[in-house]
């Protein structure tokens, strides 16, 4: 599928400075609509506070963060009294499901608080939405403490598509799920991307999910994005880093799984 | 489709065209309660009619759900065969949500029984306040043979963390002991002006001011203060451990979590609360003095004269002797409902409130037991 790429969010000379600790400084990002953005690197190189400071939880110290409206699929369909955090859905690194409310409440929140609907209606909504994330009906009354780490992360994913965002943020969302269950979740944000038209920025580790899922890969390397662009591309570029990651043990073995599906 | 260019968005409409069902407008979360009505009046679809998406515009989940609901699953999970030329992305939409809705999407709901659930929640409370009893007879026992086991062993006593106890549960708890004794002790001082003045016994202030003070309210103010101030903190401070996992952390490192946390805590209060219940005692003879002074014009030798005629020194041991018993108590049920803490938040602030109502329940509890006792023993 051929498709013009057109650019969502325009993130320019952003800088995120702590004290003297600097995490991002000049750093340039472009993600299109429709795509499924991997975001990797090294332990501490900023890649959640991104994530934070482009849906609004952290303010930048320096550069802007554009979200270009027009390029959204629906803009008119936004209603006036709503943040622009609407179009957004994020996914948690541990859920962060409320504790206090039950599965099938937690989904229904966004439903009831934002879009106002009746409590009856948006709970047969956010049921279909537990449907859609692969979750059994006897899991909606449950509360988020006698869930399973995966069942977690597609509760939290129902959440997060509560209010139909059309770009998703999801922060390392297959850290701590066994590898068939990593698998499942890879195979899950596919079918929900290509079904509901997501773009979709996804801060992870996991080589197997960049393989499986990624149309694009941003490295981010000494406080900026060393390189953004197709994964054999990324994987091509001889910075030391990504040498390592890519081509070390584990990156050859998820190439080769990656390979092998694709020939058979 | 012209909805491109307009920027109010149109909600959905279904229109009968001759042989043919034409939906249109906008299908989104935005006009869910409006689609709905429109849903319910249309009805349902016979299943040979012709649908025409075509003039479709916007369309998200829970727009999805509502043609599913008006067109049935089946229908919808066979869209390629009769609405071939729609959008890809717009078929696998409508596919992926109705075959969501093709299972059954509401949770089993166990059949109700009011009498049998009303005993059952009988029995059930019953059963829990028992197992809270013995696991509190049980955390006691472990705490005391925690102490026994490091009581000989000055290499295993927990000085720095003692310290530290002391300081927050004792220390910084000075000043508001002293401030809330003082207003109490001001309080009785004046109930007494007023009612003993009205038989011209006004003197006798003085001796109830002491009495109550040295007996009773000294300990029971600070142990009441302790148990909202300390109690709680000792079982949010555990709770958030225990849901964090450090416990058993604690537990795999071969190291003993009561000997760890809970020994230190008990010690800091069991000696704490004295001193904390002598500052009461102070607090609230010099609130007594202030209301002597002021209104009923006695001296302050007078006053401490009166004290030291009239109140044998037994009383201030009768009102100490109950502070380590009290402090003991509520250390222990603070650090016993961070022990019962499961994982989520929600707990955490259960058992931080039941630690407090526990403990002042428990030490009004005691309080009484024993002034019935001393009073009995004539003491």
């Amino acid at each position: 599928m051929t498709r013009e790429a057109k650019t969502l969010i325009q993130i320019r000379g952003l800088a995120n400075r702590f004290g003297k600790l600097v995490v991002h400084e000049n750093l340039d990002l472009d993600i299109h609509q429709g795509e499924i953005l991997g975001v990797v690197g090294g332990s501490g190189t900023g890649k959640s506070v991104l994530l934070n400071c482009i849906v609004g939880l952290q303010k930048p110290s320096a550069g802007q963060v554009q979200v270009l409206t027009e390029h959204l699929q629906h803009p008119h369909t936004i209603p006036q009294t709503l943040d622009l955090a609407c179009p957004f859905g994020v996914l948690f690194q541990h859920g962060a499901l409320f504790s206090s409310l039950t599965v099938q409440q937690n989904v229904a929140l966004p439903l009831i608080e934002q879009a106002s609907l009746e409590r009856d209606d948006a709970e047969h909504l956010a049921r279909l939405k537990l449907a859609m994330t692969g979750l059994p009906p006897e899991a909606a009354l449950k509360y988020p403490a006698e869930l399973s780490g995966g069942m977690i992360k597609r509760t939290a994913l129902a959440r997060a598509l509560a209010l139909d965002p059309e770009v998703l943020f999801l922060d390392e969302p297959t850290a701590g799920l066994d590898p068939v269950g990593a698998a499942a979740f890879d195979e899950l944000i596919l079918t929900l991307k290509n079904a509901l038209g997501l773009t979709v920025f996804l801060v992870t580790h996991d080589l197997d999910t960049l393989y499986t899922a990624c149309d694009r890969v941003a490295v981010l390397e000494n406080k900026r994005v060393l390189v953004a662009d197709r994964l054999p591309v990324v994987a091509a570029h001889d910075n030391a880093w990504i040498q390592s990651y890519f081509h070390g043990p584990r990156g050859r073995a998820a190439r080769r799984a990656a390979d092998s599906l694709e020939n058979s | 489709m012209s909805l491109g260019s307009t920027t109010e968005s149109q909600p959905g409409r279904i229109e009968q065209q001759a042989s043919d069902v034409c939906i249109s407008g906008d299908w989104t979360l935005l006009h869910y309660a409006k689609l709905k009505q429109v849903v319910a009046h249309a009805g349902e679809v016979p299943a040979n009619t012709s649908i025409n998406l075509q003039a479709l515009g916007v369309l998200d989940t829970a727009g999805a759900a509502l043609l599913v609901e008006l067109l049935g699953t089946e229908r919808l999970l066979r869209i390629s065969d009769w609405a071939p030329d729609l959008p890809e992305a717009r078929k696998a939409l409508l596919e992926t949500v109705a075959e969501a809705l093709s299972e059954p999407l509401n949770p089993p709901t166990p059949p109700k029984a009011p009498v049998t659930d009303f005993l059952a929640r009988v029995g059930a409370g019953t059963e829990d306040f028992w197992q809270q009893f013995t696991a509190l007879l049980g955390f006691i026992g472990l705490t005391l043979e925690a102490f026994a086991a490091t009581v000989f062993r000055p290499s295993r006593w927990r000085l720095a963390a003692l310290a530290m106890h002391i300081k927050q549960t004792g220390v910084d708890t000075i000043p508001i002991i002293a401030l809330l004794t003082f207003l109490v002790g001001a309080v009785v001082a004046f109930l007494g002006a007023t009612v003993l003045g009205e038989f011209g016994a006004g003197i006798y202030t003085v001796n109830l001011v002491g009495f109550s003070f040295l007996r009773e309210f000294g300990v029971v103010l600070a142990a009441i203060m302790l148990a909202g101030r300390t109690a709680s903190a000792f079982a949010a401070h555990i709770g958030s451990m225990k849901a964090n996992d450090e416990l058993d952390a604690i537990r795999v490192l071969g190291l003993n979590p009561i000997e760890l946390l809970v020994l230190p805590r008990v010690l800091a209060m069991v000696i704490t609360l004295p001193i904390l219940a002598f500052v009461g005692m102070i607090g609230g003879l010099l609130g007594g003095l202030m209301v002597c002074l002021l209104v009923l014009d006695i001296s302050i030798a007078q006053y401490f004269a009166i004290l030291h005629r009239d109140i044998p020194v037994h009383h201030l041991w009768v009102g100490l002797s109950k502070a380590p018993v009290f402090a003991f108590v509520i250390a222990v049920i603070g650090c016993l409902e961070g022990f019962k803490v499961t994982g989520s938040a929600r707990s955490v602030g259960e058992h931080t409130t039941s630690s407090v109502v526990q403990s002042i329940f428990v030490v009004i509890l005691l309080d009484a037991v024993a002034a019935l006792f001393f009073m009995e023993m004539g003491w």
